[in-house]
C-alpha cells in the first residue's frame, strides 16, 4: 500500500515506512518541508498513538524534523556522498522493527547518503544511550561523522525508528549485499527469524 | 481602507521591486557552535587556495528576507522561525524588522 504525500488518509495501514531519497527538493533542510505535508500530519498523530513507523535515510530526516525523534542529520563531515556496504551492530531489540535481531548482532546493509551525520547535544546523546534508544551503530569506521557512531535510534515507546542505512536494499540475495535487512521488516509480521 | 488584493505579479516579482513599500523582516539562521559545519570548512579551504590568509574559520548560515503584511506580529514571526526556517535542535536564529 502506497500513501501519497498530499493525501492525509492513512487507509488503515498497520505500519508506515518513510523511504529514502529526496523530498521537496530537500530545500531548506532535508525533511524540513516534507514534515508539513498533509500525510505527515496524520503520521505524526498516529505515531504518537503507537503506530509503528520506520524512517529510512530521508525518512529518518523527516522523523527528526517532525520531532518524533530527537537530534538532526547534517551533511557528512567529509563532505562527500557515501555509498557502500556498511557493517552495523544492532544495539537495541526493544522495538518491533528490531525484535528479529539479537542484541549485539552484526549485520551488513547498504549505506548511501550525503547528509547522514547524526547530531544532538550531549545531554540528548547521553539520554539516548542510557535508555537503550540507540538501535544501531556503525562498525569499522564512522562513514559520515555521526556522533557516537549512531546509525539509528528509536523513540521512547519503541514504535518509531529512524535508520540512516537502507535495510530494504538487503532483502534479496540476487540484488542486494545479502538479506541482513529482512529482520527490520519480519518483526512486524511475526515471522520467526 | 480595507486590504487590497496583491497584484498577481508579486508571484514573480517581490512587491518591493515594483515600488510598493512592504514591511520586510529579515531572519538569519546559524548553526549552533557545537555543530560541525562541513560547508564552512570547505570555504576555509578554498580561501587558502585563493591565496587569502588570516581567515581561520567560516560558519555558513542562512539569510531569509520576508515581505509581510502589517498585522504579522512578533509572536507569529518567532513561531515561523522556530518551526520552519530554523531547526532549534542544531540552529539558532535572529529576527529583525528591516
Amino acid at each position: 500500500m502506497s500513501l501519497w504525500h498530499a493525501d492525509p488518509q492513512l487507509h488503515d495501514v498497520d505500519a508506515v515506512i518513510l523511504p529514502g531519497g529526496f523530498s521537496y527538493g530537500d530545500y531548506l533542510r532535508c525533511g524540513a518541508i516534507a514534515r508539513f505535508s498533509p500525510v505527515m500530519g496524520s503520521i505524526i498523530a498516529a505515531a504518537r498513538d503507537g503506530l509503528p513507523v520506520l524512517g529510512i535515510c530521508n525518512g529518518f530526516q523527516i522523523l527528526c524534523e517532525s520531532h518524533l525523534l530527537p537530534g538532526a542529520l547534517i551533511r557528512n563531515d567529509h563532505r562527500k556522498f557515501v555509498c557502500k556496504e556498511q557493517s552495523l551492530r544492532i544495539e537495541s531489540v526493544d522495538s518491533p522493527w528490531t525484535s528479529q535481531f539479537s542484541a549485539g548482532q552484526e549485520i551488513v546493509i547498504p549505506l548511501k547518503n550525503g547528509e547522514g551525520g547524526f547530531v544532538a547535544d550531549e545531554h540528548t546523546l547521553d539520554e539516548l544511550e542510557g535508555s537503550g534508544r540507540v538501535i544501531a551503530r556503525y562498525l569499522d569506521g564512522n562513514p559520515n561523522g555521526s556522533y557516537r557512531d549512531i546509525a539509528g535510534i528509536r523513540n521512547e515507546a519503541g514504535n518509531v525508528v529512524g535508520l540512516m542505512p537502507h535495510p530494504e536494499h538487503a532483502v534479496e540475495a540476487l540484488t542486494g549485499v545479502g538479506t541482513d535487512g529482512l529482520g527490520f521488516f519480519l518483526g512486524l509480521v511475526g515471522v520467526p527469524a | 481602507m480595507g486590504a487590497q488584493p496583491r497584484p498577481v505579479l508579486s508571484v514573480f516579482f517581490p512587491l518591493r521591486t515594483l515600488g510598493v513599500n512592504v514591511p520586510r523582516v529579515v531572519v538569519d539562521v546559524v548553526l549552533k557552535p557545537e555543530i560541525l559545519d562541513p560547508q564552512g570548512q570547505a570555504i576555509v579551504g578554498a580561501l587558502g587556495r585563493l591565496g587569502i590568509e588570516g581567515v581561520t574559520d567560516v560558519r555558513q548560515g542562512k539569510h531569509f528576507e520576508l515581505e509581510v503584511d502589517e498585522g504579522v506580529g512578533d509572536d507569529t514571526l518567532a513561531t515561523l522561525a522556530d518551526t520552519l526556517l530554523a531547526n532549534p535542535v542544531i540552529e539558532t536564529f535572529t529576527i529583525r524588522r528591516a
